[in-house]
């Protein structure tokens, strides 16, 4: 049951719309309640081949041979691809905003990093037929010692998980393997406070258990180029991801989604399109590539886990003076979008509430599992669950009520927020006092006339001294230049190749020099104030 | 042996769109020479809406009803380029962007009737039922449809145009970590109540209340579907969910949805919900999203109201029986907590 609470803002709108706000049946209801909204899978082509994968059995190993001989022969078998086959087989997915090293490849060559790691993919008439090729391959496996824990991984002589980043965590700023959050001085706040308090937290994976599993259909279209139906979250991300990894125009691609099985944050990765599509090119056929259940719930990436501290100094009066947090995001083997995801979770630091001094470290750390991706509450979910569960218990410390105690600290327009920018637009004490009337939960009348709009800013404004620690000097800018500043003049006037032979890889820019496309994304590297 | 009640709250805020912005989206809007409008995008709909809620947007930008407008969506042909469906960023940024695009569109239309009522187009005004009249004199009208063959055979105009919507990308400063992370917040608060069996650790929903602010429900249909959906993937991730049970040992991996375990019909409980409009300055009409963070609250709501219920601290995710039988055998049995 939804309640509309137009009494609340009232003066800040105007309700007086003649489509907003009335709630219109959805566009699709018709083919959603009929069945005849079409999927990519619906999408069944005359010819149509299907590509599945030899997963890696270890969660590190080195492969000494990978023989397809026997697998080749296999009835039905259309072709086998390899990561030398791949044009760049090396990628990172935010390379599209030039943030962090390529680092996954599509398919490995020398090491795999996780167990169910993609080493060959075979096209072959059906399905069955691809999965008995795939057992005909004879992989010589060298097993290597392994990590699993955020914090075993950054200890000396662990294992390194991925040797683009030698030191088992993401490089942010060119220099440290973490994000900073300094907003005045938690040690002072934590000398000053009546109890401090001390915490761990632990999320572990999640699967998005999405109804339809990632998946797409790729087949050559007229004029060389391809038509690629897909379950895509995010249609031109996935692909200009596939024209950086096939290394051709990005209009060679007539990417078309449509209906999503559901998504959560689970088809961003562009898990399958750039194989279907290869698998197009060099069999000159539809390529039909789509994870099973348990590919997709084991390999198909999930809601990375984080390991949270969170260490608090707390006045008798239920005031919190210090916050210091550090949170180990783990990003499996590969980056994908943890990296992101941690400056996310600093920026929300330390939670919808004003307290004087706070002091961050989240790391994006990488260990022997499926690489960790995009869910609902990214860079949020696991953070709001570790300072909620404080929160009640710093409430419980100080013997204050929790709803009373969320608004005493409440942030409230005008206030200063950690990461420095004024708090505009605030609604938490609100919600907490209406979610306390629907509930029936008592609070005292002095707390009712509490306002967002009300006692924010002034010395709740300030930014109290902040000690830091002597900066490291960054070396010489060494990202790479963005998929979307990748030569495009040149590009553009080339044909899509034709024969299903891949163009080879093109030379990689020179890593130390500086590009266009890093003065201009380079988002996180630099201080310039918006 | 017993089955213990207890309540707990969370509290929360979550940014719209994605960090830092530089996460552009843009949308196209034309009418076809009948008065009927197409918006062209190549964002995706997940299910959650976006077509119904730039549907509604374009429609009241226009000034048309909104049985006049398609969305057409997810076509890299045709739809220009969007960042993509995550983030919450669909209402906020797509949303903007099929607004402005509708603005252009509507000058032309306005201007298109303007000729054939020989007026000027600011004396014109939109009825929102198809057509367009002078303000203050409603019999000097002439409809959409009227105005489009007009505009298409007669005047040769495009009544179409073009939005697109940016939020200029944030720098971090690696030392302090200021930075410019979102330009509105949405806010939620939420009770959970939970029965805790001592025996077995299980634990079953009672009920939730909870009030979510998030700019304007565009369709407050849409906005229920989403909170509802999303407070019980949250309680699913509270309770049941991981693919990795021994985490951090990755043994014992579910593979599908006999050993993968999430709320069924029957752990369904009541959920009463407010919805709160504080307008965004920078949203469609105020729109934020309520996509990512309706599921937030509910997992630490979950778990404080256990500790109310039998005094156990459960700071590990997923909350099973076995962890929670573990916690309440560790102290002893179980302490309920004054109730509330």
């Amino acid at each position: 049951m939804l309640e509309l609470r137009k009494d609340i803002f009232a003066d800040e709108r105007d309700d007086n719309l003649k489509e907003i706000g009335k709630g219109t049946q959805r566009q699709d209801m018709l083919g959603h309640v009929t069945g005849t909204s079409t999927y990519f899978d619906d999408h069944k082509l005359q010819g149509m081949l299907h590509l599945k994968v030899l997963r890696s059995p270890h969660a590190h190993a080195r492969l000494r041979r990978v023989d397809t001989m026997e697998a080749e022969r296999s009835p039905g078998v259309r072709r086998i691809i390899r990561g030398a086959d791949v044009p760049v087989n090396l990628n990172t997915l935010l390379s599209l905003i030039n943030f962090g090293k390529d680092d996954e490849p599509s398919l490995a060559v020398d090491k795999v990093r996780y167990k169910g790691e993609p080493i060959v993919a075979i096209v072959a008439d059906s399905p069955r037929e691809a999965y008995e090729a795939i057992a005909k391959v004879r992989v010589d496996y060298e097993p290597l010692p392994a990590v699993f824990d955020v914090e075993e991984a950054l200890k000396p002589g662990a294992p390194v998980v991925n040797d683009v980043y030698p030191k088992n965590t993401f490089v942010y700023h060119d220099v440290y393997d973490h994000q900073k959050l300094r907003f005045g001085d938690v040690e002072r706040g934590f000398a000053e406070a009546d109890h401090v308090l001390e915490q761990r937290y632990q999320m572990s994976p999640i699967e998005h258990a999405p109804t339809e599993t990632n998946g797409s259909i790729a087949a050559p279209d007229t004029n060389g180029r391809y038509v690629v139906y897909t379950s895509t979250q995010a249609l031109f991300f996935s692909l200009d991801t596939c024209a950086k990894i096939l290394d051709v125009p990005s209009n060679t691609f007539h990417f078309i989604g449509g209906t999503v099985g559901g998504g959560f944050g689970g088809k961003v990765d562009t898990l399958t399109e750039p194989l279907a599509i290869l698998g197009a090119m060099l069999t000159g056929r539809p390529v039909r590539y789509q994870l099973g259940r348990e590919e997709e719930m084991q390999f198909g990436s999930p809601r990375g886990a984080e390991r949270i501290y969170i260490k608090d100094g707390v006045m008798r009066d239920g005031r919190i003076v210090a916050r210091k947090i550090r949170a180990y995001f783990d990003s499996g083997a590969y980056t994908r979008l943890s990296s992101y995801a941690v400056v996310k979770c600093v920026a929300h630091l330390p939670g919808p509430y004003t307290i004087p001094n706070v002091h961050g470290d989240v790391y994006c750390v990488f260990t022997n599992r499926t690489p960790a991706t995009a869910m609902r509450g990214f860079g949020v979910t696991a953070m709001d669950f570790a300072l909620e569960c404080q929160m009640d218990k710093l409430a419980h410390l100080v013997g204050m009520d929790p709803m009373e105690f969320r608004i005493l600290n409440a942030y409230r327009d005008g206030d200063m927020k950690a990461h420095r920018r004024e708090a505009k637009n605030t609604a938490l004490i609100e919600c907490v006092q209406v979610a306390a009337e629907k509930a029936k939960w008592p609070l005292r009348e002095e707390v009712k006339r509490m306002s967002s709009r009300k006692d924010g800013g002034g010395s709740r404004a300030a930014i109290s001294p902040t000690p830091l620690e002597p900066a490291l000097q960054r070396a010489a800018v060494s990202q790479q230049r963005t998929t979307y500043d990748r030569a495009p003049a040149a590009a553009a006037v080339q044909p899509p190749p034709s024969a299903p032979t891949p163009p080879a890889p093109p030379p990689r820019p020179p890593a130390s020099s500086p590009s266009h496309g890093a003065t201009r994304f380079s988002s996180v590297f630099g201080t310039r104030r918006r | 042996m017993a089955k213990h009640r207890g309540r707990g709250i969370a509290s929360i805020n979550y940014p719209i769109g994605m960090n830092l912005g530089g996460d552009p989206s843009q949308a196209l809007v034309h009418s076809n020479p009948s008065g009927k409008f197409t918006v062209s995008l190549s964002s995706i709909d997940l299910g959650q809406g976006m077509k119904s809620v730039t549907r509604q947007i374009c429609a009241e930008t226009l000034g048309v009803p909104v049985e006049d407008v398609y969305v057409d969506t997810a076509d890299s042909d045709t739809g220009p380029h969007c960042m993509g469906s995550f983030a919450s960023r669909g209402t906020h940024r797509v949303g903007n962007a099929v607004m402005a695009a509708a603005k252009e569109a509507r000058g032309v239309m306005m201007e298109a009737a303007a000729e054939e009522l020989e007026v000027n187009a600011a004396d014109l005004d939109t009825d929102g039922r198809g057509n367009i009249h002078v303000k203050g004199a409603p019999h000097r009208s002439i409809s959409t449809k009227d105005v489009a063959i007009a505009a298409q055979f007669k005047q040769g105009r495009t009544i179409s145009g073009r939005g697109i919507f940016l939020v200029p990308l944030s720098e971090v400063n690696p030392e302090t970590g200021e930075m410019s992370p979102a330009t509105c917040y949405a806010h939620a608060c939420l009770v959970a109540e939970v029965e805790v069996d001592d025996e077995t650790g299980e634990v079953a929903m009672v009920r939730m209340d909870s009030a979510y602010e998030l700019g304007r429900a565009l369709n407050p249909r849409l906005v229920e579907q989403q909170l509802v959906g999303g407070a019980w993937m949250g309680v699913s991730h509270a309770l049941f969910e991981t693919p990795e049970p021994y985490y951090p040992d990755p043994a014992h991996g579910p593979r599908d949805f006999v050993e993968y375990l999430m709320p069924g019909p029957g752990d369904i409980c009541p959920h009463d919900i407010a919805v709160l409009e504080r307008p965004a300055a920078d949203g469609p009409f105020g729109a934020k999203g309520p996509g990512e963070m309706c599921a937030n609250p509910v997992l630490p709501a979950v778990a404080n109201a256990i500790f109310n219920a039998v005094g156990v601290r459960m700071d590990e995710l997923p909350i099973t029986p076995e962890k929670v039988l573990r916690a309440i055998k560790a102290q002893g049995g179980a302490r309920p907590q004054a109730r509330r």
